[in-house]
């Protein structure tokens, strides 16, 4: 069976059709990059699969394991293991990082009917996963993403990606606003996240990423569509002719 | 229409509930002639009602459909359901002063190994038998405030502290107020604390209701007399049974080089009102006065707070944040004058309000009268619902919508709790705000 299946997706915002029947299918330990122009409906396709509110699916499906995703409530998703790396991860002021990542890894274990963790031992396992991926300390200690720097924002992410263990990890346009050597710490993040039951789904506008998270397919979206899909190469191929061609196809 | 003679139900009421009352209210001589000039300066005004300025969010003779009687002593079986209650709320290591139904506890309260210069008494001993001048301290409460003048009038018990010059306290003092039962009564209480100069104490006040309390009305008022170079850090927490009414007044005086650190949460009680006075009579002295009202169901919770900078060089800080979900109407009314001879004033005041249901309702008044001209003052106020995109993040997390909007809850409220500096204190408070969102989770 497959880990996540989007089958001729169709979503509106208020009156506008953005996705007009989008088909995905992504397995186990598989690396999808989707790219495509700005307004292609990329982000769209994230905000769905986790959830977000205010879309309005009026056809297909999505399936993660073969169950409704769509069915689930966004907190569900991220219980079975559904994971969304924001594009602008908010700041929430007043709420530790470390409370919140508690908070959250708990409500996660408690609705897969896990034990809880305690302070100590909750502890202990965000210091093994902040170590391994060199994250200071001290980020835990501050409010959430507040006053973090474009390029640690994104280590939050991939921070909780860690500790959550997530079976599909869709990353929305990570390289937006990071400069070369964050996106490098980043993309070395994810690359040591990779494994074979988990799949990543890599959104991104750049070629220039991929440079560092190599992907295993390379899907092209334009209006709302998968327009064209490939290996990597097809990446490449991008870079050199744009996206323009696509356009017209679609 | 003659409006003095205009009383509505509740008014004659009370009229009567002080004629059948003042034969069993404590002192004779002086103080029976201060109850009745208070109860006539009560008399005079009634009932404040919403074309009174300071009471037009919070329209006493529509909310207060009745007046009840005025509590019995409590009796044996009260106190053993008191004693319940005050158990869940007893701060470890606290000395504890209990009042039951308006009555001083004695059996309920701990004051054991209290330090030399410390002496507590309840103010009925002190109206029957204390001196001139600190009954007089007792009548300082503004008469021209009705609520305060019918307080005076009908005050039956409370504790009068009084910490002399160089005393620090240790371990704080908690004030429980308790309602014990089912029987639907009014207690009137009225507490005094006088901190000599170089002296120091921590006070918390609680107000709380008795397993299957219903409806009361809980009148209270505290003096606060704080000492040159004192200090006294001071917390309350309204947690009355969702039927009573609380109408609780703190006049607060400040010697010089003085500092005044209050808190007060506000989640229990059908109506309350909190109203309180704070005047700088010394120079070089601060205030912080924080509060944070969770309200929910039809509850309707007013704060209402006078700031007197009288004298130069004083600073004082307002934070009071509301979270008003279904019908919750919350008020926040901050008034800071700051006199011709107030120079150097550094006052400010700022207050957020959260709204979590579309009929919930939070009123914010500020007021500043500044009549010195080399002062720094401010205010500012807001009024929203919970982000959505803060609440998709979480819920993107693993968080129910509910556990989401408890964090961004207590986030919310979690800077004007900060503000207290007690460790212990502030755990009280965290705690008694983790009450109030699981009893919504």
């Amino acid at each position: 069976m497959s880990l996540l299946e989007v089958k001729n997706l169709k979503v509106r915002v208020e009156d506008n059709e953005i996705l007009h029947g989008l088909t995905l299918t992504v397995n186990p330990g598989e690396v999808h990059a989707i790219m495509g122009p700005n307004g292609s409906g990329k982000s769209t396709l994230s905000h769905v699969i986790a959830g977000k509110p205010g879309y309005d699916v009026t056809d297909g499906e999505i399936l993660f394991r073969g169950e409704d995703l769509l069915e689930m409530e966004p907190d569900e998703r991220a219980a079975k293991g559904v994971f969304l790396a924001f594009q602008y991860p908010v700041e929430i002021p007043g709420v530790t990082t470390w409370n919140f990542l508690h908070t959250a890894l708990n409500a996660q274990r408690k609705a897969r009917g896990e034990s809880q963790l305690s302070s100590p031992e909750f502890l202990k396992k965000v210091r093994e996963v902040a170590k391994s991926l060199n994250i200071p300390q001290d980020m835990l200690k501050r409010g959430v993403n507040v006053g973090f720097s474009g390029g640690e924002k994104k280590r939050n992410e991939i921070l909780q990606m860690a500790l959550f263990e997530p079976a599909v990890c869709i990353l929305d346009e990570m390289d937006s606003g990071l400069d070369i050597d964050a996106l490098r710490i980043a993309a070395d993040g994810v690359n040591a996240l990779r494994s074979p039951e988990r799949a990543m789904v890599v959104i991104t506008h750049y070629q220039r990423l991929l440079n560092y998270i190599i992907p295993d397919f390379v899907h092209v979206m334009s209006k709302g569509r998968v327009v064209k899909s490939g290996g990597k190469d097809l990446a490449l191929e991008l870079e050199a002719s744009g996206y323009t061609q696509f356009e017209d196809a679609a | 229409m003659n409006l003095v003679l205009a009383k509505n139900e509740t008014g004659r009421a009370l009229s009567d509930s002080f004629a059948i009352a003042r034969g069993r209210l404590p002192g004779a001589g002086k103080v029976a002639e201060a109850r009745s000039v208070a109860f006539e300066a009560y008399e005079r005004a009634g009932l404040p009602h919403r074309r009174i300025e300071d009471w037009k969010y919070t329209d006493l003779r529509a909310l207060m459909r009745e007046l009840l009687p005025l509590a019995p002593a409590p009796d044996a079986a009260a106190l053993t359901r008191a004693a319940t209650a005050v158990k869940l709320q007893a701060v470890k290591g606290a000395r504890r002063l209990v009042l039951v139904d308006g009555v001083f506890a004695p059996k309920l309260s701990e004051l054991g190994g209290l330090e030399n210069g410390v002496t507590v008494r309840t103010l009925q001993e002190v109206l029957e038998a204390g001196d001139a001048a600190l009954q007089t301290q007792l009548f300082t409460p503004d008469d021209t405030n009705p609520m305060v003048a019918l307080n005076s009038a009908m005050m039956t018990d409370g504790v009068v502290i009084e910490i002399a010059n160089g005393i620090v306290l240790k371990q704080p003092l908690q004030i429980i107020h308790v309602a014990s039962g089912p029987v639907p009564a009014a207690m009137f209480t009225r507490s005094l604390l006088r901190l000599g100069k170089d002296a120091g104490a921590t006070l918390v006040e609680s107000y709380i209701a008795a397993d299957g309390a219903k409806i009361y009305q809980a009148h209270d008022s505290l003096v606060l007399a704080i000492g040159d170079n004192s200090r006294l850090d001071h917390v309350r927490l309204v947690e009355d049974g969702r039927e009573a009414f609380n109408i609780s007044s703190a006049v607060v005086t400040l010697g010089a080089h003085a500092h005044f650190n209050t808190f007060g949460l506000t989640s229990g009680a059908a109506v309350s009102r909190y109203q309180a006075t704070i005047a700088f009579a010394g120079e070089h002295s601060r205030v912080e006065t924080n509060g944070v009202n969770l309200l929910n169901g039809r509850q309707h919770a007013d704060t209402t707070l006078l700031m007197d900078h009288a004298v130069p060089h004083c600073a004082s800080r307002e934070v009071f944040r509301a979270v008003a979900d279904d019908r919750g109407h919350s008020v926040f009314q901050g008034r800071i004058i700051v006199r011709p001879d107030a120079q150097k004033t550094d006052a400010k005041m700022m207050t957020r309000a959260l709204l979590l249901s579309d009929d919930a309702e939070a009123d914010n008044k500020p007021e500043l009268e500044i009549f010195a001209d080399d002062v720094t003052c401010g205010h500012g106020a807001t009024t929203g619902a919970l982000d959505e995109s803060l609440l998709f993040y979480l819920r993107a997390r693993g968080l129910s919508e509910k556990e989401a909007q408890a964090l961004l809850i207590q986030a919310f409220v979690g800077e004007a709790i900060e503000s207290i500096v007690n460790d212990h204190l502030r755990e009280l408070a965290i705690a008694a705000a983790q009450r109030w969102l699981e009893a919504r989770a």
